[in-house]
């Protein structure tokens, strides 16, 4: 009897992923980590894409997992400068003590 | 094959990434007392960035591109020229706002005509990927804009909040799209349409519900519809001004547009899902903007909430044919419509904030109190701009409610009248907070010290913005046909 890896534990284990990642943003505080839960996130998406492209022989899964990294990049690149200029502030990168404004 | 550039289609965005680099090198090489000429830079490259659009729509006709993945046809080039037009009228209004900082303007006006540059994408945008780049260069930029000072802790909660919020629902969005993709094997937004039928009928509809709300979760987030719309009080209240208009306007703007032509183009096969969202979402926001925008003391998140209510409003009539089943394309170009003139209104009621804060050396609207009589010209426009937001004929707002309720009529049925009743009743709360600056500003009385400068005249840049924006509210709202021209235009994408 051999195991045959079929898409579908690709698309399972790409769902588990994200559900982590979106549990870690609702349940976690600290910037950074809700960084890397949504860095899971995206790799998730990256996963459904790449398996959805392979299973269907269409490229353009594989295409678009080139454009999700490089927009992730970007966007890490812009989230950790926002956090090092707060860090600067106030030495701490817990997104509760960030309550100027309410109402 | 479709890989032929047609440079003329795309001329807008070469004009613009042409600005963009030119703007990061004058900031580079100009000394420290000329940086003015990066905003003068960008003013001229966004006009220019206009002219080929009208050659392109007098030229008329559908332009494709990359096997279709990028079109340029009227809906398009009504929507570009919209962005533009409000991109103009922010960059107007930030010229001495950022001056006054101390904060480096090359690179402001680098990022926000980033900004632009992705919503025109944004507007041509055929299938996922480009829709998604488009998006992201449009938001990407005001992550950072928000947080703009540096060293203001308001300025930095703003920032991270909109940050966390939009990566976030961005994550969301490209999951639903993956699905999507898996289901039906398509990127391009005919091909889903196509595929999605099968993927409906077939055992994986549940996935397929499940991709669709992930979506239309995730543009909650970017137009700020409740309940996603937690974020947008305090990135507004904490943002500068301008970037506040612009988030309020060209980003919400951006947003609609992603949703509704992916809605319309490649989901209308899956409509059993998102109808019933996008009306739960229309009610909430109208209803919960409107009640929290009751109790606000500063003017600016007074607006962030009129901009959640507004932004209810602008789903109505999408929700309603939705529903109902009605031919969709009515329901676009009224919304497209409502677009159009709350964008121009939106952004003369941010340019009245602008020269306010100035003049009165606060936001809160008691501080407000007299406005009108050291400055009857700017208490005017804020009468002008207010009672437009609210619906008052003649001003630009009417039309937009007219459109909205008529295409609402159409739809007909039970849901859709609700729905319309819901909307009528907000109009009646909205006119209350909108008329209560109003009246602070001609009704009552200035305090005797000012915290401001009281005879502060709002430089010219930014009296060119609010001349602007007032002219074509009173216009637009006494002949509103100039603003049914861009429903109808946005109609030839319903036929094709």
């Amino acid at each position: 009897m051999s195991l045959v890896v079929t898409p579908g534990w690709y698309m399972t284990l790409a769902a588990l992923l994200f559900a982590i990642g979106a549990l870690g943003i609702l349940i976690r505080r600290n910037a950074l980590v809700m960084f890397m839960c949504i860095e899971l996130m995206l790799n998730a998406v990256n996963l459904t894409f790449v398996a959805a492209g392979r299973a269907l022989g269409n490229l353009d899964g594989q295409m678009a997992v080139f454009f999700v990294l490089v927009v992730a990049a970007a966007e890490v690149v812009v989230g950790l400068a926002i956090i090092v200029a707060i860090f600067r502030r106030r030495e701490s990168a817990s997104v509760d003590e960030l309550s100027e404004m309410a109402g | 094959m479709g890989f032929e550039i047609d440079y003329l289609a795309i001329a807008p965005e070469l004009i613009l990434v042409a600005t963009i680099v030119m703007v990061l090198v004058l900031d580079f090489v100009l000394p420290r007392r000329a940086k003015y000429f990066t905003a003068i830079a960008s003013v001229l490259g966004v006009t220019f960035a206009a002219l080929p659009l009208l050659i392109l729509a007098v030229d008329g006709g559908s332009r494709e591109m990359f096997d279709g993945s990028y079109t340029v046809d009227t809906f398009a080039l009504v929507l570009k020229g919209l962005f533009i037009v409000a991109g103009y009228l922010v960059l107007l209004m930030s010229v001495s706002y950022i001056e006054g900082d101390r904060y480096y303007q090359g690179e402001y006006y680098f990022l926000i005509l980033c900004s632009i540059l992705g919503s025109l994408v944004m507007a041509s945008s055929r299938d996922l990927i480009v829709l998604f780049i488009g998006l992201e260069l449009t938001t990407a930029p005001l992550f950072m804009l928000a947080g703009w000072r540096k060293g203001d802790m308001k300025s930095n909660e703003a920032s991270l909040k909109y940050y966390i919020l939009g990566v976030l629902s961005t994550a969301l969005m490209l999951f639903g799209m993956s699905l999507v993709f898996g289901l039906t094997g398509e990127v391009s937004f005919d091909g889903i349409r196509e595929g999605i039928g099968d993927a409906a009928a077939g055992d994986a509809s549940t996935a397929l519900g499940l991709a669709v709300l992930l979506i239309i979760v995730g543009f909650g987030f970017k137009v700020s519809a409740v309940p996603f719309h937690f974020w947008a009080p305090d990135t507004y209240e904490g943002a500068p001004t301008p970037v506040t208009a612009y988030l309020s306007v060209n980003s919400k703007a951006a947003g609609f547009v992603g949703m509704l032509i992916l809605m319309y183009l490649a989901l209308p096969g899956a409509s059993n899902y998102w109808a019933p969202a996008l009306w739960i979402m229309a009610a909430a926001s109208m209803t919960i903007g409107n009640l929290a925008a009751l109790r606000q003391q500063n003017i600016v998140r007074l607006l962030a909430y009129s901009s959640i209510a507004q932004a209810g409003f602008m789903l109505v009539p999408f929700a309603a044919a939705a529903v109902s089943g009605t031919d969709l394309s009515e329901a676009f170009s009224a919304t497209v419509v409502y677009l159009v003139i709350y964008s121009i209104m939106n952004l003369g009621a941010f340019a009245v904030v602008i020269a306010g804060a100035r003049k009165t050396g606060t936001g809160d609207i008691d501080g407000w109190a007299g406005l009108g009589s050291y400055d009857a010209r700017l208490g005017v426009l804020a009468a002008v701009f207010f009672f437009s937001l609210a619906g008052i004929p003649p001003l630009a707002g009417w039309f937009a409610k007219f459109v909205m309720f008529r295409s609402v009529m159409i739809a007909g049925g039970v849901s859709t009248v609700a729905l319309a009743v819901i909307a009528a009743v907000n109009s009646v709360i909205a006119f209350y907070y909108y008329a209560r600056v109003v009246k602070s500003i001609w009704l009552d009385g200035a305090p005797a010290t000012a915290l401001g400068d009281r005879a502060d005249t709002p430089a010219g840049s930014l009296r060119l913005a609010l001349i602007i924006a007032g002219v074509l509210t009173v216009l637009v709202g006494i002949y509103p046909t100039l603003a049914s021209v861009f429903g109808d235009a946005s109609r030839v994408l319903a036929a094709g």
